[in-house]
């Protein structure tokens, strides 16, 4: 107990990072999910390619490997500098986004043929049937795997830290200079993402009941 | 090519695909080739970053970090499996005594980060019982528990989506609880949740590359060691193209096993549960945990 009292400013600081890291690259791979999804199913076949090619290259690449090339390789590009913050972000969103994109894909698969045809025969185009037809119901039917995309996300925060983001995942080399035992420190940190994931879990049984479709 | 999401395209909307393609595909490539440009501009393809590479030494070295990680992989592979079906037949027991601290288990494992896991095994236990192991243990042991954890739940899944009727016509054969799920349930699992488990896998693969924050000596953490050698111009993004070669190579062929294995099973009509079954399936594959 001492071990987190003692060192109350190392975790509010750590978990801080993490949460503001989850909620703005949730956010940016939910967006950019929605369109790499949006153009795998489009009708326009370089559209379809450019978003099979990315999917692939980076679901086949380690998160690690993706932010070490923003944490290491990007500083070298001569582009304008970036902190090691939003470095991790647009890493974790760029991988994240794969996975929602794939996500949707599959939940447009899932809405039954008959809402497309209906859509097409009342004479909308193909934007107007994705977004205002099929879309809105894909999202449902596909709630749980995008919340276990979202834990995941959140989980993967922790990654950063072997990149020098001072998130929940640093604490314990903070813990080591200060002379705290690892295994303490991490217990309490494993404790949080536990009660986070819960939180998550329940929000996502919140929307479920929320949103639920009769079909 | 066409779907149900639109018609198949009249001569105006070709035009319109057409116009839209190319500008897609300019923009794309704009991107593109402003990191090429990024990369050359910075001299990243130059012959002085990439000589590092060209050593046999340096190859061979490189040769041993795959090895590394594809034997972590292995026992990682292998363990998750194995504890997966224990986990899952656990939890799937008649007695709550049982079934409850399974539960606990898979779900306490799914909710901690691998790293931190890493990072207990590696930092955090061999102070307390005051020995030293090396990390490859920890690497191994903490992706065992979290990929068991949540193979568990597919297995669990896939015996769940099974009919009644098969586990009934076991019992009324006479065979036992055991019997039933050993030579009746779990095959039929196994085989329809073949692409999600492989899936599942390949993230296994991907996630050996956490081992470089607790110092396995794997690709990455060559990598970072040829990339920061300055008498070479400390050639970083080379050595993370080269790293991401070879992760992208191994883990295309085992998404490749698993297109194979799925193409296998939609063959067989015994195992697929009909368009609602497979679509249960790819929705699991698509959010296999990340």
């Amino acid at each position: 107990m001492s071990t987190l009292l003692d060192n109350l400013d190392l975790f509010t600081t750590g978990f801080k990072n993490t949460v503001i890291l989850f909620v703005v690259s949730g956010l940016f791979a939910l967006i950019l999910g929605t369109i790499v999804g949006a153009m795998r199913v489009s009708p326009v076949p370089a559209l379809r390619a450019f978003g099979t090619l990315y999917v692939n290259v980076i679901r086949n690449t380690p998160l690690t490997l993706v932010l070490f090339f923003f944490a290491l390789g990007y500083p070298k590009l001569g582009l304008p500098e970036i902190d090691f913050m939003t470095a991790a972000t647009i890493g974790l969103s760029l991988y994240t986004a794969t996975y929602v994109a794939e996500v949707l894909r599959s939940g447009i698969n899932t809405v039954p043929v008959g809402q497309a045809e209906a859509a097409r025969a009342i004479g909308l185009p193909f934007t107007q049937t994705l977004t205002l037809v099929i879309l809105p119901q894909a999202f449902r039917s596909v709630l749980p795997p995008l919340f276990s995309v979202l834990i995941a996300l959140l989980k993967n925060t922790t990654v950063a830290a072997g990149f020098s983001v001072a998130e929940a995942g640093a604490i314990r080399a903070n813990l080591s200079e200060r002379g705290y035992p690892a295994m303490e420190g991490l217990l309490w940190v494993a404790l949080f993402f536990v009660i986070l994931v819960l939180i998550l879990a329940q929000l996502q049984r919140y929307f479920e009941k929320k949103w639920k479709v009769a079909r | 090519m066409s779907s149900v999401l639109y018609d198949a395209p009249g001569r105006k909307a070709r035009t319109r695909h057409l116009v839209l393609g190319v500008v897609g595909t300019l923009v794309i490539l704009a991107i593109l080739g402003f990191i090429v440009w990024r990369f050359a501009e910075t001299g990243q393809f130059s012959a002085a970053k990439w000589k590092i590479f060209t050593f046999p030494l340096v190859q061979r070295t490189l040769l041993n970090a795959v090895g590394a990680t594809l034997s972590a992989f292995a026992v990682a592979a292998v363990g998750s499996l194995v504890l997966g079906i224990v986990l899952a037949i656990g939890r799937l027991s008649d007695r709550v005594w049982v079934s409850r601290p399974f539960h606990w288990f898979t779900e306490l494992f799914r909710a901690i980060p691998v790293l931190i896991l890493m990072m207990m095994i590696y930092y955090g236990l061999p102070p307390l019982f005051g020995v030293n192991w090396p990390p490859f243990v920890a690497v191994v042991v903490a992706l065992i528990l979290y990929n068991g954890s949540v193979l568990a739940e597919v297995f669990r899944a896939g015996i769940e989506a099974l009919p009644k009727g098969q586990r009934e016509a076991g019992f009324a054969i006479g065979m036992r609880k055991s019997q039933v799920m050993q030579s009746i349930l779990l095959p039929q699992a196994v085989r329809s949740m073949l692409p999600v488990i492989i899936s599942q896998l390949v993230v296994t693969l991907k996630d050996t590359a956490l081992g470089f924050i607790v110092t396995y000596n794997e690709i990455l953490f060559q990598a970072k060691y040829f990339g920061s050698q300055a008498q070479y111009g400390s050639p970083i993004v080379p050595a993370a193209i080269v790293a991401g070669v070879l992760y992208v190579g191994m883990c295309l062929i085992l998404s490749g096993l698993a297109k194979f294995a799925e193409s296998r099973l939609r063959r067989s009509p015994r195992v697929s549960g009909g368009r609602k079954g497979t679509a249960m399936v790819a929705a699991q594959d698509a959010a296999a945990q990340i």
